[in-house]
Formats: C-alpha cells, sequence, structure tokens
C-alpha cells in the first residue's frame, strides 16, 4: 500500500529538527533510514502528522573517538558501521552484529540510531548496545542528556526518549586489548528477524576468561543482560564444557515471547544454545 | 512538494505528495517502468535501485528523501544498445524465467561486480540475499552473475593497445571490498 496523507520536513540541524517536532505535536515521528518506519507506513500501522526527516543532518552521521569512548552518530548507516575501523578496533561485537541486519540493500539506509530508537525486540543492535554498556545521547527542547542502555529500551517498541527528543549520537565504551566479540542469530530464512540473537564479548588471557559480557536479542520486550551467564564465565575457564555449563543461566531473567517463529520454552532452548556458540567463537574455544 | 534529484545522469523534478514512494516516482512520473513494484515489507527486492551508487530498495524510500540524490536504473545498464555483461549473463545462463525480480537483481549485481570482481558463490548469494526469486531457485542468477564476472565489459577508450592487440580486457579497476 502507499502511506497515508502526511507532512514532511527535513531540517539540517538537530536544534531545528527538535523544533519541528515540537512544533508538530504528539503525531509527529521522526524519520531516520525509514528501513522500519517506511514498511510501519505502508501497512498503515502508523498515522504519523508530520514526518521529521533527519537525512539532511550531516552531524548526525560519523564514527568518532573521545577518550574512552567510540562516538558513534544516529544517522550512521549500517553499512558504514560495518566497515568503520573504529568500530572494528574498540566495538567489534557492534560490527559483528551489524553484519547481520537485514540484507545489503537495507543497510544501505538504514542506520544504528533509528535500529536502537525503533525498539524492536528482535532487533539485533538494542542487545549490543545493552551488552557494552553504551550512552544515548538525546536532545530534546530542555537540552542534552545521557540515558544508560539499560534504562534506554523500556518495552516493545518504547523508548525512555520524552515526546520531542531526539537520540543523537550513542558512546560505547571502548573494548581493546584482550577483548574478542561474536553475535549469533538463528533465524530461519536470509533476512528474517532473529528468532532469538545473542552478542558475546569476552575478555580471554591464555586458559581464562577474564570478564564477560552477554546481551540476548528477543528474550524479552527488551534486550536482555544475561548477568547470570557473565557471572559464571568470570575466571573461569576457557573450555567448552565450563562454557556450556555458563551457558544454561542464560534463560534467568528473560520472560521470552511465543509467536508464529517460536513458543517461549523453544527460545529458552535457543538462548542457551545459542549462547555457548557466541561465547565459544568469541573466545576462541573449539 | 517539489523534488528534484539527478536519474540516470540526467537531471529531473517533480511535483509530488510528501508520501510518495521513490519506485513510484521513478515508474509513474518519470515513466521508467524497469524498477519494477513488488511488496509492501521491503522483503522483496525486485525494486532495488541505485541511489549514491549503492543499490537501495525504493519502495522504503520516500521520493523526498531522494531529493538531490543520484538515482540510478535498469535503464542505464545497457550502454549504446550494447548490452552490460550483467545482462548478457542473464540472457547466456537463463537467469530468469518470469522476469519480475530481474531488474533489482541486475542492479545488485552490476554493484557487486564493479567493487568485487572475482565474487565466491557465497558472495554473490549473500549480494542478493535481500531480493527474491520465484522461478530460478537462485542457482540460475549465481550463474548468470559469474558468467558476467568472467565477461567483463572491453571499455575501448581504456584498453591498453596491447591488450586489445591479444583481444584480451585488462582486469577491472575498483576497491576489492568484502561484501557481507
Amino acid at each position: 500500500m502507499i502511506p497515508a496523507r502526511v507532512e514532511y520536513v527535513a531540517p539540517h540541524s538537530v536544534t531545528e529538527a527538535v523544533g519541528a517536532l515540537v512544533e508538530a505535536g504528539e503525531d509527529a515521528k521522526v524519520l531516520a533510514g525509514g528501513q522500519s518506519l517506511l514498511p510501519v507506513l505502508r501497512l498503515r500501522m502508523a498515522y504519523p502528522s508530520v514526518l521529521v526527516d533527519l537525512g539532511r543532518i550531516d552531524g548526525m552521521r560519523g564514527v568518532r573517538e573521545e577518550g574512552s569512548s567510540v562516538v558513534v552518530g544516529a544517522m550512521t548507516r549500517h553499512s558504514d558501521v560495518i566497515d568503520d575501523p573504529l568500530v572494528r578496533r574498540y566495538a567489534a561485537l557492534l560490527a559483528s552484529a551489524t553484519a547481520t541486519v537485514a540484507d545489503p540493500q537495507v543497510r544501505h539506509r538504514g542506520t544504528f540510531g533509528g535500529a536502537l530508537a525503533h525498539a524492536d525486540p528482535a532487533g539485533d543492535l538494542p542487545a549490543v548496545a545493552v551488552a557494552l554498556d553504551a550512552e544515548m545521547v538525546a536532545e530534546g527542547p530542555g537540552g542534552r542528556r545521557t540515558i544508560p542502555a539499560s534504562e534506554f529500551f523500556v518495552d516493545y517498541l518504547q523508548t525512555a526518549l520524552e515526546p520531542g527528543e531526539i537520540l543523537c549520537e550513542v558512546r560505547i565504551p571502548k573494548l581493546d586489548g584482550e577483548w574478542s566479540a561474536h553475535y549469533e542469530k538463528f533465524n530461519r530464512t536470509a533476512q528474517a528477524w532473529a528468532i532469538v540473537g545473542v552478542a558475546a564479548a569476552v575478555r580471554r588471557s591464555n586458559g581464562t576468561i577474564v570478564e564477560a559480557r552477554v546481551g540476548l536479542t528477543n528474550m524479552s520486550s527488551t534486550p536482555v543482560r544475561a548477568r547470570g551467564v557473565e557471572a559464571a564465565l568470570a575466571g573461569a575457564s576457557a573450555d567448552a564444557a565450563t562454557v556450556a555449563d555458563a551457558a544454561t543461566r542464560a534463560v534467568e531473567g528473560t520472560n521470552p515471547p511465543s509467536d508464529l517463529s517460536g513458543q517461549a520454552d523453544y527460545r529458552s532452548h535457543l538462548a542457551t544454545v545459542l549462547t555457548r556458540r557466541a561465547v565459544s567463537r568469541a573466545a576462541h574455544i573449539g | 512538494m517539489q523534488v528534484a534529484m539527478t536519474v540516470n545522469g540526467r537531471p529531473v523534478h517533480g511535483e509530488i505528495e510528501p508520501r510518495m514512494l521513490l519506485v513510484h516516482f521513478v515508474r509513474d512520473q518519470l515513466g521508467l517502468t524497469g524498477t519494477h513494484w513488488g511488496c509492501d515489507t521491503s522483503n522483496c527486492g525486485t525494486c532495488v535501485l541505485w541511489m549514491d551508487g549503492e543499490p537501495v530498495k525504493s519502495c522504503t524510500v520516500l521520493a523526498a528523501m531522494a531529493h538531490g540524490h543520484e538515482i540510478r536504473t535498469v535503464e542505464d545498464l545497457e550502454r549504446d544498445g550494447e548490452l552490460d555483461p550483467v545482462q548478457q549473463g542473464f540472457v547466456e545462463q537463463h537467469g530468469l524465467q518470469c522476469g519480475f525480480c530481474t531488474p533489482g537483481m541486475m542492479m545488485t549485481a552490476r554493484w557487486l561486480l564493479d567493487h568485487n570482481p572475482h565474487p565466491s558463490e557465497a558472495e554473490i548469494r549473500e549480494a542478493i540475499s535481500g531480493q527474491i526469486c520465484r522461478c530460478t531457485g537462485y542457482a540460475n542468477i549465481v550463474r548468470a552473475i559469474q558468467w558476467a564476472a568472467e565477461h567483463p565489459r572491453v571499455e575501448p577508450e581504456t584498453v591498453p593497445e596491447a591488450f586489445a592487440a591479444a583481444g584480451q580486457a585488462p582486469e577491472r579497476s575498483g576497491e576489492e571490498v568484502g561484501v557481507r
């Protein structure tokens, strides 16, 4: 279908965009790359009055280094994130997960910030943001504020962004040195959403896993940090049996949905299997 | 609202509603019906064209978002009556039956070969993973793209005499980029 009638503005700065959002009121919608929003509009699942397109704001694109963080502009496209040298060096988990998002054509338009603000529990990047302790920088009529990833995802398709606020950039603490990472995604067909996904970053020193970060996709209405797995892996021996044992704790604190792709108990099983695979790949075991 | 963009090297403009999708602007306003419209969910990829040199799904871009950008459609593949090697490859290898997915497949294939002149089969399949064919089972599409990789277009003005004399084409230039 064709989207319902809508007005369109394309501001050239974040300040202008916030002004346009505030002026348009609660029925306005922010348009980033459009790869989630435009299908929603075509299926007539939403009827915004105004689209505020961020695509003309040059300052919202690109990746830079700032002290101990890598800062990714919200309008940076997935295809640019994947190939960015700073991301690959300091946030390899983000590169690994982004390479699995949808398909190459969608990754040429879809943006990091758009995927996070959409907050789909089946989206791959929220779990990465949670696992890496990312901070979301939002600008609204009251100025800028920083929201930890752990507080950003509120519920299904809901974030902590207030009306009139725009996600501008994402600060990701660098993981350097002995860290390595892998995103393990399970779906049935090419380009499909994750039935379950596991984002794992591991710091390994010789035969020991010193520290691990694990985030789960589609195991609740928001991304979940698998704290039980992380606790079991901290200081543990880097061998297959230990990792398999730790992975059984992946279901702790989750509330997996049941839908056409799988029932909750199936997702719980997948979470255990995929956590074992993700951590093993990240830690170069087996 | 007014939009202006470059399509196949020519400046175009039009009066549109903001809700108009790029695929409809290209087909209905410009009459370039080579780009097809298939689904409502960004899944099928028959609408793939190039935006600023990269394949995108034109059903998932508003025409308004393309204002000021460069668009290339399947109509631009042929040059001076000569088919692009990708087009020829689809002929040689029976890369289509009904042909509905073909324009999108060919635009992705051209982009892939421009960036990765000798792709592996896995790289070809990954490049077209967001595009659906319901006739061929993809096998012949992959063969068509492989055929095009083996038969790069000879650009007469750029062929060194030594190559021209030997009847060989120089290797295509271009950065080797791994495609995910």
